[in-house]
């Protein structure tokens, strides 16, 4: 297991914090958010905010107007959970803030539901010009933030408690909005993004066993959605299988299933793996396991879904 | 004597200013038949001592960078604003008859991407203040010399948003940042102190460790004299707590939560530009 994208997270930005342009912002949370190394080095540009997301994120806005590059920080359930904010002091106002969300998903394990964000892309995916990335290990984490730093308009990054499985090899480029293809295949695309990609790879192997050719596609960024290479997912393939530790509303599934119904001249079904309840608590492999986000998980549903297509 | 006589001279003037305000403002509104007179009334005195005297402005320079920050987190009463901003250069005055028209920059509610001098999009009450103090924490930063100011209001203030930024900017001692509290009394529905009552307000502000001194919003003399104080507070934030009337200039609008959010029309608009005009009402 590699490192919690979290941990690449707190490197990376103790490392492009050497901009003078760069705040951090947390609220209470500098150790879980792995931002304790940045404000060692720059206390001056990192701000305590107190258990205060709304105005943590109001002020990040103003930052970003007068030309600060604002990075706020805390577990992904309660940034974008003060949507209103984020919709009107952030997208609207085309604030240059990077919302950083850590603890997506139930890969958060024994604290819960109420710590798990399972709707946060979804919501932020709402919004026009708000560009969503989900990494799916820690070099495309680390690649991930040095690219932020630059873009232009506000971003939410969203990052893992849990450890992932390391997916892309040390000299990985990250390219903003373009999918990656780990594997290639021919029988089935495994879609995925964030914490899984690593076990749809491990699932892919599994298949490969079985004589089930697959590919493996690492959506990382949400928004703007690579559409050509879902569509070309769909084209290639006898199924289109998306993985995310997210709701399958409005996420990663949403966002394929939207391009899909668009119009791409293949009768490829899609089969959307994500939740569909509450989260709850457990170790992280205990809750992949039951909600079929680990690699068995992931296997036997493509077994499935290419068994019904036969 | 003679700088009594030069502030007694700046005082007609604002007070002349804050008049024409009025008179633009409520134009716009008619012309748009929508939006919320009653709080742009209230908060016109005040808006024309800021826009005509307090704030460094260039109009022609919109993003001049050392010019003062206003930001109005009552964003529903922008119209007190687009007016000030018509006749201080930012734009033709004809401009403002494009109020809420399908296209124009003059949104309903303030917005930053389509009006150069705007300098925060707002509406939803409550964010404001925080965007207001992350400008503040920024200038501090970079040592600038230009202040902040946020004009909330009194029903505003029961949004729990504004107590997170009012803690921070407090614990912080901002002294770059000035609050106005435009408080009209009344809000949508009714009397603030029958909604959700706010008070004391003055001590919970001074609790958080801001700076407040408490005016009559209608006196152009304590206007200055408040904004002229706020200036020179160090240490920490300050707070002009106006105490103000709602729809104030028109004598039927005065204090009525009808006119919160609604544009006269026909002879009612008439009779209420008459008295913004100090004419005979018909």
């Amino acid at each position: 297991m590699g490192a919690a994208t979290r941990d690449a997270f707190g490197e990376a930005i103790a490392r492009v914090g050497e901009d003078p342009r760069v705040i951090v912002l947390t609220g209470d949370l500098r150790d879980s958010t792995r931002t304790e190394a940045f404000a060692e080095r720059y206390p001056d540009r990192f701000l305590e905010c107190g258990i205060a997301e709304s105005n943590m994120i109001g002020i990040a806005s103003g930052l970003a107007l007068e030309g600060k590059v604002p990075w706020a920080c805390s577990f992904s359930c309660f940034v974008t959970g003060r949507f209103e904010t984020v919709r009107l002091s952030v997208a609207y106002q085309e604030a240059n803030v990077r919302i950083v969300g850590t603890h997506s998903g139930v890969g958060v394990g024994e604290d819960g539901y109420s710590q798990m964000s399972l709707e946060d892309i979804a919501m932020i995916r709402a919004l026009p010009n708000v560009s969503v990335i989900n990494p799916a290990d820690a070099v495309e984490t680390e690649r991930a933030v040095e690219y932020l730093l630059d873009h232009r308009g506000p971003a939410f990054l969203r990052l893992t408690r849990q450890g992932v499985e390391d997916v892309n090899d040390d000299g990985y480029r990250f390219e903003f909005g373009k999918a990656v293809t780990l594997l290639e295949g021919s029988d089935v695309a495994l879609v995925a993004t964030g914490a899984p990609v690593g076990e749809a790879v491990k699932a892919a192997e599994a298949l490969e066993d079985d004589g089930v050719s697959t590919t493996v596609l690492n959506v990382h960024t949400i928004t703007p959605i690579d559409e050509p290479a879902v569509r070309m997912a769909a084209a290639r393939h006898r199924a289109v299988i998306t993985i995310e530790d997210h709701s399958v509303h409005g996420g990663l599934g949403g966002a394929v299933a939207e391009v899909l119904a668009a119009g791409n001249g293949s009768a490829a079904p899609l089969h959307r793996i994500g939740m569909r309840s509450f989260g709850e608590s457990g170790s992280p492999a205990e809750l992949y396991a039951k909600f079929g986000l680990d690699a068995v998980g992931i296997a036997r549903t493509a077994r499935e879904v290419l068994k019904a297509r036969s | 004597m003679a700088v009594d006589t030069e502030r007694e001279a700046l005082i007609e003037r604002l007070t002349g200013t804050a008049r024409e305000l009025r008179i633009l403002d409520l134009e716009m509104i008619i012309e748009a038949g929508s939006g919320h007179p009653g709080g742009t009334l209230s908060a016109a005195d005040m808006i024309a001592a800021l826009y005509f005297h307090t704030l460094r402005l260039r109009p022609e320079e919109p993003r001049w960078p050392d010019r003062d920050r206003f930001v109005l987190s009552k964003g529903h009463c922008i119209p007190i604003v687009y007016a000030a901003m018509a006749m201080g250069g930012f734009f033709p005055k004809e401009e403002l008859k494009s109020l809420r028209d399908l296209g124009s920059p003059l949104q309903g509610h303030p917005d930053r991407t389509r009006l150069p001098g705007i300098e925060a999009s707002t509406g939803s009450l409550g964010q404001g203040l925080s965007v207001a103090v992350g400008m503040a924490v920024a200038g501090a930063l970079d040592g600038a010399a230009w202040r902040v100011y946020c004009m909330m209001g009194d029903g505003e203030q029961q949004a729990g948003q504004i107590w997170e930024a009012a803690m921070f900017a407090g614990r912080r001692g901002l002294d770059n940042l000035c609050g106005i509290l435009d408080a009209n009394q009344v809000q949508q529905t009714g009397k603030v102190a029958e909604r959700l009552d706010i008070e004391p307000v003055v001590a919970k502000w001074r609790s958080f460790n801001w700076h407040v001194r408490e005016i009559d919003g209608h006196d152009m003399a304590q206007i200055l004299d408040a904004l002229d104080e706020a200036a020179l507070v160090t240490g920490r934030p300050s707070l002009i707590v106006s105490r103000t009337v709602k729809g104030k200039g028109v004598s039927w609008m005065e204090l009525d939560p009808a006119w919160h959010g609604k544009a006269p029309e026909g002879e009612m608009a008439e009779r209420a530009l008459a008295e913004l005009r100090g004419e005979r009402s018909g």
